[in-house]
């Protein structure tokens, strides 16, 4: 099996695969954010906690964590495999070096901008992933037999989006995301060969919309619960009037 | 003294040079003084004014590579002011003129750096990495004839076009110059694409890519990050869609060809 191992520790081989794991990614990034714009129903967090529930109990959801793993595992190893390569390709750097008259400054750091992003998801993954999982979350309690010993997320949201340096983290590791989906998005297809004078306008628009739109969307999250709800993840009396006429307006 | 346009004033202008002895020597930036450069010299002529200076004083002249001076060759190959071939777009070296800077401006002048162009001496590099590269699959082995045998194959206009401007790369290495990673696939992918458009190309592309690119990674070249500074500074305006051709004819021949090493 020689030529298999030959075409993925070839340059181009590695670049493939940082691509079809990197666009994968970005399908999870779409799951993520649908499933989680359950915050903003003002329903005290039951929606939120059912769909959390059935995240982490539902067998087919739970193997497609796997495959979610490996494809975080093999976009770092291969980042990191790359970066060794292409940092020995130059052992001695420029005197001067104009790289930004000829580059955006996204797709040369596309390496910090994922490191960044991996240190946010090591302290995300811990405070909501490892506890739902591992134990460690109140439960909703209440009357309804079915979803009164769920774990309830949503108060663990709640809180953690009432400390000022956890937003801060959260949106910093945001504007890191959507930089890097600035670049990654397009480039995936690239890599992939996916070039053509008629499509690639389209796809780089498409990337460009991707990552605005997502890191938006997922730093409005915390600023939302920061900004506007108190302790319970209700609204403040200040914007409820406001929230209740769009409510109103959108039915 | 500023050649025929009246109007160009002759300019002086300092110079940070990098200069090196030899291959394994440390190397480091000289600063010299050139006066009384007209603005229509190219950047070379330029150089020369500086050496034949250098050699009236008695020191060695600063080694830099060029051979036709007419933009075509690919052998100029200078990092001047932080960008490959200078400030000028679609420009090599050569076809740089003074013009485009102004008295008193300080310009750095450095070698292309990579792993894989090992400096010579001062300026010049050898780029023999490259000559291996094409070595390893960038022709075709059959005997294609004259001119008129050539044209006796129908080739439509528009993948005609495509081939030659592939071919239009001149192997000078400001791709890898440019690139963060020191890649070379902007110069791998223009000749496969070329050969790879064409019908006489045909029978050895999947061989082709796959020994190119297995030279490439020999040669130590980064991997490409997809950033394009190597197609903003190709002189001759290669794109990265070639890239993308590349990429293609890669995992095609490694999913279909018969080689199973």
């Amino acid at each position: 099996m020689s030529w298999i191992s030959k075409t993925f520790s070839s340059s181009i081989g590695r670049k493939i695969v940082m691509s079809l794991t990197g666009l994968f990614l970005c399908t999870f990034l779409v799951v993520h954010l649908v499933g989680n714009l359950q915050l903003f129903k003002h329903d005290g967090g039951t929606a939120f906690n059912v769909y959390s529930h059935f995240m982490g109990t539902n067998p087919i959801i739970r193997t497609i964590e796997w495959g979610l793993v490996l494809g975080f595992g093999f976009h770092i190893y291969e980042a990191l495999m790359l970066t060794r390569r292409n940092q020995g390709a130059r052992p001695q750097k420029y005197v001067a070096n104009h790289s930004e008259q000829n580059s955006e400054w996204t797709s040369r750091n596309m390496g910090i901008l994922g490191s960044l992003i991996l240190i946010f998801l090591i302290v995300h993954l811990y405070n909501f992933f490892w506890r739902a999982r591992f134990g460690g979350l109140d439960k909703i309690g209440g009357t309804d037999v079915e979803t009164r010993d769920y774990d309830n997320l949503y108060m663990a949201v709640v809180s953690s989006f009432h400390v000022w340096w956890y937003v801060l983290l959260y949106v910093a590791a945001q504007f890191s995301l959507g930089y890097h989906l600035w670049h990654g998005f397009g480039s995936g297809f690239q890599t992939l060969g996916l070039n053509h004078r008629k499509y690639t306008p389209l796809i780089k628009a498409v990337g460009y919309g991707f990552a605005v739109v997502v890191s938006a969307a997922f730093a409005a999250m915390p600023l939302y619960f920061f900004l506007f709800t108190d302790d319970n993840g209700q609204l403040t009396s200040a914007v409820s009037p406001l929230v209740h006429s769009l409510t109103l307006a959108l039915k | 003294m500023a050649g025929s346009n009246p109007n160009a004033k002759p300019m002086n202008l300092t110079l940070n040079v990098w200069r090196q002895p030899s291959p394994k020597a440390q190397g480091k930036i000289v600063e010299y003084q050139v006066k009384d450069i007209s603005p229509e010299m190219s950047f070379l002529e330029m150089l020369d004014v500086l050496n034949e200076d250098l050699l009236h004083k008695g020191e060695d002249p600063v080694a830099f590579d060029h051979d036709c001076r007419e933009g075509i060759c690919g052998s100029c190959d200078l990092f001047i002011n932080g960008r490959s071939h200078g400030p000028e777009k679609g420009t090599t070296t050569c076809q740089l003129h003074m013009r485009k800077f102004s008295d008193g401006d300080t310009i750095t002048i450095e070698p292309w750096r990579a792993n894989s162009f090992p400096i010579n001496k001062d300026l010049s590099v050898d780029r023999s990495a490259f000559d291996r590269i094409i070595q390893a699959g960038g022709y075709v082995s059959v005997n294609t004839g004259g001119a008129p045998d050539g044209n006796e194959i129908p080739i439509p206009k528009d993948i005609a076009d495509r081939a030659f401007e592939a071919a239009t790369c001149i192997g000078c290495g400001a791709c890898v110059a440019a690139c963060k990673n020191a890649s070379a696939m902007l110069f791998v992918s223009a000749k496969v694409s070329q050969l790879a458009l064409l019908p006489q190309g045909d029978v050895e592309r999947k061989t082709r890519v796959e020994n190119m690119v297995a030279q490439m990674d020999i040669e130590g070249f980064g991997a490409c990050s997809n950033i394009g500074s190597c197609a903003a500074e190709c002189p001759v305006g290669i794109s990265l869609e070639n890239i993308a051709i590349l990429n293609r004819e890669f995992l095609t021949a490694k999913a279909t060809s018969n080689n199973l090493a």
